[in-house]
């Protein structure tokens, strides 16, 4: 049983529209991976162009925040599930 | 305007934006537009559907600023609040189609801070508080290169409660 990858509305036109994708993968970074490679449009606005993910983009595995786990390296298994929550911000100047 | 994207929103709800960007005055103002999309049954033909708004504002949903440290010219909404307002839009049948925010002692115009931190396809209504008292409000969307943002008519409307 794959990873289930939750992909938020803003950027479901970049993924045929789906709210959700499935891939095998060991880690959080391998299943990001090959969700950009699948939707290639999606790439500039999860990752940075130095390849880092983006500030406001936050990854959840099941409830898990990956900045408190192993970041993309934290480790999936067979049936979890990763959120890609967005976070807000801007500002005058 | 024809290929300007049109919001629509009520004129009760435009005044709301404004008297939440009057009410956190110095700071800045932020909650979530809750509504629906129908941009691709309007896209498909416009002609057929001339009644169809593209994307609809039905509802608010106002944030607390968490950005504590310069809520002057700075606003954060966290991962935990969008989540709160996709549940509080899911219980009224609706989708966060966007977000609002001001721009106190600024115009309405998106700054490079709100480009490089805005996601793409929302509508990011911005308006502007001049000595505490708001004046232009705006909408923006992200382009598709994440270079610049596109302006979105705000169109007045009243429709009946849904």
């Amino acid at each position: 049983m794959p990873v289930k990858v939750m992909i938020p509305t803003p950027l479901r036109p970049y993924a045929g529209k789906r709210a959700s994708a499935e891939f095998q993968a060991t880690t959080v970074g391998e299943a990001l991976g090959h969700l950009t490679k699948e939707f290639a449009e999606l790439r500039k606005h999860l990752f940075t162009e130095e390849g880092k993910l983006r500030s406001f983009v936050n990854v959840y595995v099941n409830d898990e925040d990956i900045r408190y786990l192993a970041k993309e390296n934290t480790p999936t298994k067979d049936g979890d599930t990763i959120s890609i929550i967005p976070s807000i911000a801007g500002g005058n100047s | 305007m024809a290929d300007e994207p049109t919001l629509w929103i009520s004129g009760h709800l435009a005044e709301k934006i404004r008297a939440h960007g009057a009410e956190t005055y110095p700071h800045e103002c932020c909650g979530a537009l809750l509504g629906r999309d129908a941009g691709e049954v309007r896209g498909s033909d416009p002609a057929k559907y001339p009644l169809t708004p593209e994307r609809e504002i039905l509802a608010l949903y106002p944030l607390v600023n968490r950005r504590n440290d310069s809520p002057g010219n700075r606003f954060s909404v966290s991962s935990e609040d969008v989540l709160s307002a996709e549940k509080e839009a899911r219980a009224h049948g609706l989708d966060v189609v966007g977000w609002y925010h001001s721009h106190p002692d600024h115009p309405a115009r998106p700054s490079a801070y709100d480009r490089d931190h805005a996601w793409p396809w929302y509508s990011y209504i911005i308006v502007s508080v001049q000595n505490g008292v708001p004046q232009e409000m705006t909408s923006w969307r992200l382009n598709d290169d994440r270079q610049e943002f596109s302006p979105e008519g705000i169109e007045i409307r009243h429709r009946a409660a849904v």
